[in-house]
C-alpha cells in the first residue's frame, strides 16, 4: 500500500490539536512548537504532492478508499485532481503562515492553537473529500472553531460578528445537507467522482432543486451578492491569522463546492441559469468594489475588496468555458496568496501602531519601510498589476469568459465587470496612500518594523505571488487538467 | 546581430533592477553612488546593443527581423507566447529610450541629493532601482511582439510611474500626483484591455503581426475593427496625456525632475503614440477611428499649448507642451493614416511608412522636451524654485543652461534648421492635405508653443534676478511643496556641476542636427513608406522653394518669439494688463485649467460616485441587505445567547456538539437511506 499523502496532510494538524487541547500541562512555547511541527510536516507533504503530482493526467490521483458506512455506501474517500490540488496546497501554506503569525500570541494560547489546527484540518478535507457526506462533515467542522476564533480572539463586535457567521453558515449548509440528501436519494450514491461522471437522472425531485439547494451553502461561502453581509463583519473582528484563514482558504470552498458539486453535477442547469448568476458575479465586481471604496476600516476595506475578487471567480465559473474556469481557479489561488498577504500586513500595521483607521493612520513608510513595501506589492497584485498573479488570473478570467459564449451579451457582463478593476486602482491605492505616504506622524514613532520571523512569511508570499505572476503555466498546466474533465 | 543579444538590450536593466534592489544593501554604504554607476553601466549596454540593433535591422531586408516566440501559457484555445518584434519602429525606439535614459541617469547622479526628511537613506538606491526597473519595463514595451505582453509592460511602466512620481511621498502633493496618475491612466487602460478581449475573441491570437494580416486582408474588420481600434486608442491617450485623460500629467511634475525629463516627456508618455504606430494597421482600415485619432491629437494640441501659455511654475509650462506635442504627434498619425486610407494595395510597409510623420516627431521631441526638463531641473538646482516669477537674469549665471536651454526651445518652436523644425512640418503638411480644420488648430498652436517657450526663457534667463526661493519660515506643509528637491543652495545662483551639464550638452546637440535624418527622406524610408529622393543641400534648403507651407510656419513661430519679446524681455505690453483686461475671462479659464481638475474631482468623483452613487450602495448594503439579515436573525438572536454562553464552557463540551451534530446526520441518513 502506498503512503496515503492525503489522509497524512488532513490529520496532522489534527493530530496536533488533539496533542495541544488534551496533554496536560503544556507551556506555552511547548504548544505553539506542536502547532508549528504539524503545520510544517503537514506542509512538507503538500509539497510533495505538488512535485510528485503528475501533470498529463486528467481525473484523480493520490486516491484513498475505504469503506466507512457501508449501509448508506459512504465511504471514507480522499483523492485531488487539478483543481483541488492547488487550493489544497494552498490551504497548508496557510496553514503554517497563521503558525508563525500568531507565534506572539499569549491569550488562551491552548485553544487558541488547537482550534487553529483544527480549522487548518477541516479546510484541508473539504478540498481532499470525495465523498459527499465526509465532505460535508468537513465543511460544518470548519464553523466550530472558526466561531471560537473571532468570539474570543477577535476584536470590535466580535460576539456578534462571530454569531453572524455561524448562523449565516448553518442557514446554508441546512440548504446543503438537503441538496446532498436529494442527490442521495435520487441515485444512492455520495461518490463524487462517479456523479460526476454518470451525471444525475432526475427523479422525484426536480434536478434544477437539488442545483440550488446545493448552490445556497456554497453562494453563501463564497460569497455571492445578495449573500455577502457576513463577510465583511467576520474579517473585520477576526484576529489576523483568523481573517487570513478566512480570505486566503476558507472562502475558496465556497468556490470549490460550486466547481466540484454544483456545475459538475447539474452542467445543464447551470448552463441554463448561467445568465442570471452572471449577473449576480457582476454586481458583487462592480457593487462590491464600489462599496469598498467607501470604507475607511483598513481591514473592513479589504474584506469588501474580497467580494469584489470573489465575483471574479463567480464569473469565470459560470462563463462555463475551459479558459474561464480555468481563470476562475487561478484567481481563487491568487486571492488566497494577495488578500491572506493583505491580511496579515493589515493585522501587522494594526498591531504595530494601535491605529485601524484609514484617516488617522499614515506616514508610516517611514517607520515601517519593509512592511510598506511588501503592503504595496500585495496591494499591487491585488489591484491586478501585471507580473503578479492578480493580473493572469484576472486575464484568464476576463478573456475566458469574453469569448466563452455562455450565452448572447455575456460580453457585456464582462465588459463592465472590467470596471471592477479600474475601481480596484482606486481603492488600493488610496489605501496605500493613508496608511504608508505623507510626512510621518510622532505618535507611531513606537511602530516597530517587521522583525526576522515575520519577514520569512513575508517573502514566502511575495515569491509565491510574482512566481505565478511571471510564470502561471506551474498552476494553470495543472488547473487544466482539473478543468477539462468538467467541461462537457 | 544574435537574437540573444537583442533580449540582452532588455535584460540589462532588468539585471541592474534586480542587483540595486535586492542584492547590492550589504555592501554599500548610504552615501554610496554605486546603485548610480550598475545602473549607468547597465544601460550603457543597452544603448549600445541599441545602436546595434539599429545598424542590423537598417541592413535587414525588409527592415524586419524574426525573432523566435517563447510559449508563456497554454489552456485550451488560449495561447500566450513572449515574442519580439524587431522592426525600424522598435529599432528607432530603442535607441531613443537608451539613449534619454542614460542622459538622465548620469543627469541624475549629480541631482539629487539627500533627502530632506529621511535621514536613514539618501533613497538614492531607490531612485535607480525603480529607474532601472522603468527603463527595463519600457523597452518590454517596445520589443513586445503581441498586445498581451504590450500590455504587460504598459502597466508596469505606469507603475514605475507611479512609484517615481511619488519619490517624495512624504510630499501629500506628490502622493496624491501619485495616485491620480496612475488611475487616470488606468482609466484609459480600461479601453485597451477591452480592447485586447474584443480582439481576442474574434481572432484568437495577440500577435501583432498576425493581427495586421487579419486586417490586410479583411477578416478583422468592420465595427469590431473600429471598436477595437478606439479602444487602443483610449489606452493610448491615457498613457500620453490626450483630453479628456490628460489631467494627470501636470501634476505628475510634482516627481524629481529627472524622472519628468525621462518619463514624462521623452518616453513614457509616448508610449501611446508608439502604441497607436504598432497597431497601426487596426486603425488604417477604419476610417472612424483615424478621424478619432486625428480630432483627439488635433483638440489636445491646442487645448494644452493655451494652458501652457499662462502657467507660471516652469515644469508646467513643459509639461503641457508634452502634452500639446503628443497631440500633434497623434494628429500627424491620424492624418497620415487617412492619407493612405483609401488607397488599394495596401502593404505592411505602407502602412507602417505612414507612422514615420508621427514616429519622426516623436523621436525628435525625446530630445529636445528631455534637453528642457534637464535645464529646468538645473535651474531649480540654481534658484531653489520652479517658479518662474522668482527667477530672472539667470542667463549670466548659469551660461551652459540658458545656451542649451535656448537651443531646446528653438527646436520645440520649430526654428529652421533645427531638429523640431523637420518634423513639425511634416505633421503640418499631412494636416494640411487631410483635415484642414485641424491644420488652422495646429498653426495656431506653433504659434502658442513659440510664445509659451521663449515666455519662459525670457521669465527665467533675462532682466534681473528676483532672489529664488526666499528663505523664511513658513508653514511646513508649504515649505514641503516649494523646496522639494532643494536644500544646498546659496543666495548667489551658480552653473550646475559638469555631471549635468554634460547630459545638456548631448542633447542640445541632437536638438539641433536629429532631424536631419530626414531631410534626405533616409527616416522615412527606414520606417517603409518612400526612398530617399533629395540630397542633404536639396532638402535643407530646397524645403522653403518647393511651397509656401514651410515658410507660413516659420513666419507664424517667430511672430510667437516675438510677441513672447515684447512682452517679458522688452515690457511693451504689459502681461499683467493684458491678463486683466479683454482676455481676463480667457486668462481665468486658461490658468484654471478650464475647471477640468474641479469637474474631475469634485463634481464627479466626490459627489457624483463617492458621494452619490457608492455612498448609496453602501447605505444599500448596511440598511437594506444586512438590515433584512439581521432582521431575519432577531429571531434567532436567542439562540444565538445560548452559543455564547457555550464559549465560556470546556473543550468537552465542544467536542460533544460536534458529536452530536455528526451522529444525527448519520442517523437521518440511516433512516432514511
Amino acid at each position: 500500500m502506498d503512503f496515503n499523502y492525503l489522509s497524512a496532510i488532513i490529520f496532522l494538524p489534527l493530530l496536533g490539536a488533539a496533542l495541544i487541547a488534551f496533554v496536560p500541562g503544556l507551556n506555552r512555547k511547548t504548544i505553539r512548537g506542536i502547532a508549528l511541527v504539524a503545520a510544517l510536516a503537514s506542509f512538507a507533504l503538500a509539497v510533495a504532492v505538488f512535485a510528485l503530482f503528475d501533470r498529463h493526467l486528467l481525473g484523480m490521483q493520490f486516491e484513498e478508499m475505504y469503506s466507512w458506512i457501508p449501509v448508506i455506501n459512504a465511504n471514507y474517500h480522499l483523492g485531488v485532481d487539478g483543481l483541488s490540488m492547488p487550493l489544497m496546497a494552498l490551504t497548508s501554506f496557510l496553514g503554517l503562515v497563521v503558525v508563525l503569525i500568531s507565534w506572539k500570541e499569549e491569550n488562551r494560547v491552548r485553544e487558541y492553537f488547537a482550534w487553529l489546527l483544527l480549522l487548518e484540518a477541516s479546510i484541508l478535507g473539504v478540498f481532499c473529500s470525495l465523498d459527499l457526506l465526509l465532505f460535508f462533515i468537513f465543511w460544518e467542522i470548519e464553523v466550530i472553531p472558526m466561531y471560537f476564533l473571532i468570539s474570543i480572539w477577535g476584536a470590535g463586535r466580535k460576539e456578534y460578528s462571530s454569531i453572524k457567521y455561524v448562523i449565516y453558515t448553518l442557514f446554508g449548509s441546512a440548504f446543503m445537507l438537503a441538496g446532498i440528501l436529494a442527490v442521495y436519494f435520487t441515485t444512492g450514491n455520495l461518490n463524487m467522482v462517479e456523479l460526476t461522471q454518470n451525471g444525475i437522472a432526475a427523479g422525484a425531485i426536480p434536478a434544477a432543486a437539488m442545483f440550488f439547494l446545493l448552490l445556497i451553502g456554497f453562494a453563501i461561502k463564497l460569497p455571492v451578492f445578495p449573500l455577502h453581509t457576513w463577510l465583511p463583519d467576520a474579517h473585520t473582528d477576526a484576529p489576523t491569522a483568523g481573517s487570513v484563514m478566512l480570505a486566503g482558504a476558507l472562502i475558496k470552498m465556497g468556490g470549490y463546492g460550486i466547481i466540484r458539486i454544483v456545475v459538475s453535477f447539474f452542467p445543464d442547469i447551470a448552463k441554463q441559469y448561467s445568465v442570471w448568476m452572471i449577473a449576480l458575479a457582476v454586481i458583487g465586481i462592480v457593487y462590491g468594489a464600489a462599496v469598498t471604496l467607501r470604507q475607511t476600516d483598513l481591514k473592513r476595506m479589504i474584506a469588501y475588496s474580497s467580494v469584489s475578487h470573489m465575483g471574479m471567480v463567480l464569473l469565470g465559473v459560470f462563463a462555463l468555458g475551459e479558459v474561464s474556469m480555468t481563470g476562475a481557479s487561478l484567481q481563487m489561488v491568487s486571492h488566497g496568496l494577495l488578500t491572506g498577504l493583505l491580511f496579515a500586513m493589515a493585522g501587522f500595521t494594526m498591531h504595530s501602531t494601535h491605529e485601524r483607521d484609514l484617516r488617522k493612520l499614515g506616514g508610516l513608510a517611514r517607520q515601517m519601510p519593509v512592511t510598506a513595501v511588501v503592503f504595496s506589492i500585495a496591494g499591487l497584485g491585488s489591484l491586478g498589476l501585471p507580473l503578479t498573479s492578480g493580473f493572469v488570473a484576472e486575464f484568464i478570467t476576463f478573456t475566458g469568459s469574453f469569448s466563452s459564449g455562455a450565452f448572447e451579451g455575456i460580453k457585456i457582463f464582462v465588459i463592465i465587470s472590467v470596471i471592477g478593476v479600474v475601481l480596484a486602482a482606486g481603492y488600493i491605492l488610496w489605501m496605500l496612500q493613508r496608511v504608508f505616504y505623507g510626512p510621518p506622524q510622532p505618535q507611531f514613532d513606537h511602530a516597530h518594523d517587521a522583525d526576522a520571523l515575520e519577514k520569512v512569511y513575508m517573502f514566502a508570499f511575495v515569491i509565491l505571488i510574482i512566481l505565478v505572476g511571471v510564470y502561471p503555466a506551474f498552476l494553470t498546466d495543472i488547473m487544466k487538467m482539473g478543468i477539462a474533465p468538467l467541461i462537457k | 546581430m544574435p537574437t540573444n543579444l537583442m533580449w540582452l538590450i532588455f535584460l540589462l536593466p532588468v539585471a541592474s533592477f534586480v542587483i540595486v534592489s535586492a542584492l547590492i544593501k550589504p555592501f554599500i554604504n548610504n552615501e554610496s553612488k554605486l546603485p548610480g554607476y550598475v545602473t549607468i553601466l547597465a544601460i550603457t549596454g543597452s544603448f549600445a546593443l541599441s545602436v546595434w540593433a539599429l545598424v542590423t535591422v537598417m541592413s535587414a531586408e525588409g527592415h524586419v527581423i524574426d525573432v523566435p516566440a517563447i510559449t508563456w501559457l497554454n489552456i485550451g484555445n488560449l495561447t500566450i507566447s513572449i515574442n519580439m518584434i524587431m522592426d525600424s519602429l522598435t529599432a528607432v525606439m530603442l535607441v531613443v529610450v537608451t539613449f534619454v535614459s542614460l542622459m538622465v541617469q548620469i543627469y541624475s547622479l549629480g541631482y539629487l541629493h539627500r533627502d530632506p526628511v529621511n535621514t536613514v537613506d539618501t533613497g538614492f538606491p531607490r531612485y535607480y532601482a525603480w529607474m532601472s526597473l522603468f527603463t527595463a519595463s519600457m523597452l518590454g514595451l517596445i520589443i513586445a511582439g503581441n498586445l498581451l505582453m504590450m500590455f504587460m509592460f504598459w502597466e508596469m511602466v505606469g507603475l514605475c510611474s507611479y512609484l517615481l512620481i511619488g519619490f517624495w511621498f512624504h510630499k501629500p502633493a506628490a502622493a496624491n500626483a501619485a495616485k491620480k496618475a496612475f488611475i487616470v491612466t488606468r482609466l484609459g487602460d480600461f479601453g485597451f484591455l477591452a480592447a485586447i478581449l474584443l480582439i481576442f475573441a474574434n481572432t484568437h491570437t495577440f500577435d501583432t503581426n498576425a493581427l495586421r494580416d487579419l486586417a490586410m486582408t479583411g477578416v478583422l474588420a468592420g465595427n469590431v475593427l473600429t471598436w477595437a481600434a478606439i479602444g487602443i486608442f483610449a489606452g493610448a491617450a491615457g498613457k500620453s496625456a490626450q483630453f479628456p485623460l490628460h489631467v494627470w500629467l501636470p501634476d505628475a511634475m510634482e516627481g524629481p525632475t529627472p524622472v519628468s525629463a525621462l518619463i514624462h516627456s521623452a518616453t513614457m508618455v509616448s508610449a501611446g503614440v508608439f502604441l497607436v504606430a504598432r497597431t497601426f494597421p487596426l486603425f488604417v482600415f477604419s476610417t472612424q477611428a483615424l478621424t478619432t485619432v486625428a480630432i483627439i491629437g488635433g483638440f489636445t494640441a491646442i487645448f494644452a499649448a493655451s494652458m501652457g501659455m499662462v502657467m507660471n511654475d516652469i515644469k508646467r509650462v513643459l509639461a503641457y507642451s508634452t502634452i500639446s506635442q503628443l497631440g500633434f504627434m497623434m494628429l500627424g498619425l491620424g492624418a497620415s493614416g487617412l492619407g493612405i486610407a483609401h488607397e488599394s494595395n495596401l502593404t505592411a510597409e505602407i502602412i507602417r511608412g505612414a507612422t514615420a510623420v508621427g514616429i519622426f516627431h516623436l523621436f525628435t521631441h525625446a530630445f529636445f522636451k528631455s534637453l528642457l526638463f534637464l535645464g529646468s531641473g538645473s535651474v531649480n538646482h540654481a534658484s531653489g524654485t520652479f517658479d518662474m516669477r522668482k527667477m530672472g537674469g539667470l542667463g549670466k549665471a548659469m551660461p551652459w543652461t540658458c545656451i542649451t536651454f535656448v537651443i531646446g526651445s528653438l527646436s520645440l518652436a520649430g526654428i529652421w534648421p533645427l531638429a523640431g523644425f523637420w518634423s513639425k512640418d511634416e505633421i503640418l503638411a499631412k494636416a494640411m492635405e487631410n483635415q484642414p480644420f485641424l491644420f488652422v488648430l495646429a498653426l495656431i498652436t506653433v504659434f502658442m508653443t513659440a510664445f509659451y517657450m521663449f515666455r519662459a526663457v525670457f521669465m527665467t534667463f533675462s532682466g534681473e534676478y528676483k532672489g529664488g526661493e526666499v528663505h523664511e519660515p513658513h508653514d511646513a506643509q508649504e515649505k514641503a511643496s516649494d523646496h522639494e528637491e532643494h536644500n544646498a543652495h546659496t543666495t548667489q545662483p551658480h552653473e550646475s556641476p559638469a555631471i549635468m551639464v554634460l547630459p545638456l550638452v548631448l542633447l542640445s546637440i541632437l536638438a539641433i542636427v536629429a532631424g536631419f535624418w530626414n531631410i534626405t527622406g533616409a527616416f522615412s524610408a527606414f520606417m517603409g513608406h518612400e526612398t530617399e529622393s533629395k540630397t542633404i543641400i536639396q532638402g535643407l534648403f530646397g524645403v522653403f522653394t518647393e511651397n509656401w507651407l514651410p515658410i507660413a510656419s516659420l513666419l507664424v513661430a517667430i511672430s510667437g518669439i516675438f510677441m513672447a519679446y515684447v512682452m517679458y524681455s522688452v515690457k511693451w505690453l504689459s502681461p499683467s494688463k493684458i491678463a486683466d483686461g479683454f482676455f481676463k475671462p480667457l486668462y481665468i479659464l486658461f490658468s484654471r485649467k478650464y475647471y477640468m481638475d474641479e469637474l474631475y474631482e469634485n463634481i464627479i468623483v466626490s459627489k457624483l460616485l463617492l458621494g452619490g452613487l457608492f455612498k448609496g450602495f453602501q447605505k444599500l448594503d448596511e440598511q437594506v441587505i444586512d438590515g433584512t439579515v439581521n432582521g431575519a436573525g432577531s429571531g434567532t438572536r436567542n439562540s444565538g445567547n445560548v452559543l455564547r454562553k457555550l464559549q465560556n464552557g470546556q473543550l468537552q463540551f465542544y467536542g460533544l456538539f460536534i458529536g452530536i451534530g455528526i451522529v444525527a446526520i448519520a442517523v437521518c441518513l440511516f433512516i432514511f437511506g
